[in-house]
């Protein structure tokens, strides 16, 4: 039997919320990026699911974007994280409160 | 329906038997070859109740490289040092090897073959995007000594394996740009149709091989080949007088053999790149799928039934790869090593260069004169 | 996709996105990542986005991936507890469940035309995603380089060390707890010979002043 479309849209769902709770339950911002890409990660497979059903190239052409500028984000963001730990020698968000009240 | 599973089944098996048993070939080519190269005898001990002492032939060393040794790997204790990630230890040798051996479905032997009504593509899997799939698979290998170096929880081996892994990525670039090149000029992904392409001849008798329209492409090739498979010259990650073994200095028995097979295996890799990409992978010179037709005015023409054509490709396919191991193995022993540095400049500013060159002329050269192949 | 293929493929794909959240340790996190993303791919290639799931595989599994493992290493971040404030955690997990639960329901309740019976033929190849993105996408494209160009000068100068760097992990290491110059700590230390420990030092190879 042929998988249907909605199939493919609630997993993505489902990892974009586990992605959700791992940029709200973990303090390491390392760990936190990751869960950030998860969700990147499940939103293209929304595109691309979608995208086939309609038949159009458009939904791999989006993710084939979002891929190139999450690897820009990544790169920059890492570079941004190493910065913070060379400065405040930890990468907890919860210690990472200088601009706080 | 079950004998199309079984077919490629049965295709897939054997070319991953023939590439793991050339591996082995070649850990014996290696050591008696090095030998040879270094002026002295090499291993030539070992023997099976001295049979062949005993009928006078000379020992050259086959039971003692292809049984004493992997014997003597598979029965060591397998240990996991103090403080090592037990999970990540032991999956490190399989994650190396296994990216390596999964590309070889996407290897064409021979061009097809008819039984019956049958026809087989002499290949385990077609695939319209196999180079893609052939760079996919590469790139995965990285984590199995970036990860095996980390577990090893032994700064030697950490350091070995963030070499590996930075030396490795860096490769890869020039190792992609050399399949664009080709992939530019060939104008598709597809291995088994780019090595149908360089069948034919030119000017009557000469071969269509690759090696003829990409020469800068093929040394890139060959380099950066050599350099993903951490070889001499590019052997910094394991440099065995400097870093003990590098990212495998804490793996004994069973998974250091993992991790040397996968040093050879992708010497075979390598080898089987450059031959399906510039040397017309299974292509015999003048041989097409009814016979020779031999160039020349009075051009004979050899009539041949299609299992000894498929034979004579399959036999000239491992007979090119075996000499491009044969290569690899040479410079090994011929070449010193390259310092880290010096290997990262070469990566970057030497073959990125020189290979983005290549790539920009080549698509020049293709739109300009329009060939189309 | 046959939906057994389909069911292997998600049920790997979930295990291995719940072992980057539940995960100790960042690099395990890290492998559970890949995995996820493999899986992903894969399921792209079945979709019949062949191209972009090889893509997927080769820059995101291959290099970004690699990149979040070198930045671990290079601040060798260790094992750690969840922390954070129970509250967060909490309300965190249960909003998240709440949230796939709402997804789930509404992408599952979807108008039958989101069922797929017939679907048109999927133009998945190379050939015609070049084609897209040379044509339709061009300007996108083109601009999408440029990104990539200032992302690598970015990352380069974030990450780069200076000369005479005022990080604190670093002047730490050294023993340099204020920001005067390091060439004035130096000096102080080579004028004043330090005892011999009294005890074999077991720390991560820092400098202990045992004074």
């Amino acid at each position: 039997m042929v998988t249907p479309i909605s199939y493919f849209l609630v997993l993505s769902g489902i990892l974009f919320a586990i992605g959700v709770v791992g940029v709200l339950v973990r303090r390491n911002i390392i760990v936190m990026f990751m869960s950030i890409e998860l969700m990147l990660n499940a939103v293209n497979l929304a595109f691309i699911a979608l995208g086939r059903r309609i038949g159009s190239i458009d939904g791999q052409v989006i993710v084939f974007f979002v891929i190139t500028v999450a690897a820009a984000e990544a790169a920059v963001g890492l570079g941004i994280i190493i910065s913070l730990f060379r400065n405040r020698a930890t990468v907890n968000a919860d210690e990472l409160n200088l601009l706080r009240w | 329906m079950l004998i199309e599973f079984v077919i490629g089944a049965l295709k897939a098996i054997v070319i991953v038997f023939l590439a793991l048993s050339l591996a082995g070939v070649l850990l014996w080519f290696e050591r008696k070859g090095a030998a040879l190269i270094q002026d002295r005898i090499g291993a030539n001990r070992a023997a099976v109740l001295g049979v062949g002492r005993r009928l006078g032939l000379p020992n050259l060393g086959l039971v003692n490289t292809l049984m004493a040794d992997p014997l003597k790997l598979f029965t060591k204790e397998d240990f996991v040092p103090e403080g090592a990630d037990h999970f990540l230890h032991g999956l490190a040798p399989f994650l190396a090897l296994f990216p390596i051996l999964i590309t070889f479905a996407v290897v064409p032997m021979g061009d097809t073959l008819r039984i019956g009504s049958r026809t087989i593509n002499l290949q385990a899997s077609h695939l319209d995007v196999a180079a893609l799939y052939v760079l996919a698979a590469i790139g995965i290998g990285v984590y199995g000594l970036a990860l095996g170096g980390w577990a090893s929880n032994n700064r030697w081996s950490l350091l070995g394996g963030i070499r590996a892994s930075a030396q490795m990525i860096s490769y890869e670039l020039a190792l992609g740009l050399a399949f664009l090149s080709v992939v530019v000029t060939y104008g598709t992904l597809d291995l088994q149709q780019i090595c149908q392409i360089q069948g034919g001849v030119w000017f009557g008798w000469l071969p269509r091989w690759g090696i003829l329209v990409q020469p800068v492409s093929f040394l890139l090739l060959l380099t950066a080949g050599m350099a993903e498979s951490k070889r001499v010259p590019f052997d910094v990650p394991e440099a065995e007088s400097e870093l003990v073994a590098g990212y495998f200095t804490e793996y004994s028995g069973g998974k250091q053999a993992v991790f040397m097979m996968t040093d050879f295996a992708e010497v075979v890799l390598a080898a089987v790149l450059v031959t399906l990409f510039f040397f017309g992978g299974w292509q015999v010179p003048w041989l097409y799928h009814d016979g020779f037709h031999f160039p020349g005015p009075h051009g004979a023409f050899l009539q041949l039934p299609n299992y000894a054509v498929a034979i004579l490709q399959i036999g000239s396919f491992w007979a090119k790869t075996v000499l491009f191991c044969a290569f690899q193995i040479l410079v090994r022993w011929t070449l010193p090593r390259f310092r880290y540095d010096q290997l990262m400049q070469f990566g970057w500013k030497g073959l990125v260069p020189v290979g983005l060159l290549n790539l920009i002329v080549t698509a020049l050269v293709v739109v300009l004169v329009g060939a189309k192949y | 996709m046959p939906l057994w293929l389909f069911s292997f493929l998600a049920v790997l794909a979930v295990i291995s996105a719940l072992g980057v959240i539940l995960q100790r340790n960042p690099v395990h996190c890290l492998l559970g990542l890949a995995v996820n993303l493999l899986d992903i791919g894969v399921v792209f290639i079945g979709l019949g986005a062949v191209t972009v799931g090889f893509l997927q595989i080769i820059v995101y599994v291959g290099a970004i991936m690699v990149l979040f493992l070198f930045v671990i290493w290079l601040l060798n971040l260790q094992a750690e507890g969840f922390g954070g404030y129970l509250g967060v955690r909490f309300f965190g997990a249960v909003g998240a469940a709440a949230l796939a639960a709402e997804l789930a329901v509404m992408f599952w309740h979807a108008a039958p035309i989101s069922r797929l019976v017939a679907a048109p033929t999927p133009p998945g190849s190379i050939t015609s995603l070049g084609r897209s993105l040379f044509s339709d996408y061009l300007i996108a494209f083109e601009v999408t380089s440029v990104l990539l160009l200032t992302a690598i000068v970015g990352a380069i100068g974030l990450a780069r060390r200076l000369p005479s760097s005022t990080d604190l992990a670093e002047r730490s290491a050294t023993g340099q707890t204020s920001l005067r110059s390091a060439s004035s700590t130096i000096e102080r230390r080579e004028q004043i010979p330090g005892p011999i420990p009294a005890r074999v030092d077991s720390g991560q190879g820092r400098d202990r002043r045992i004074a």
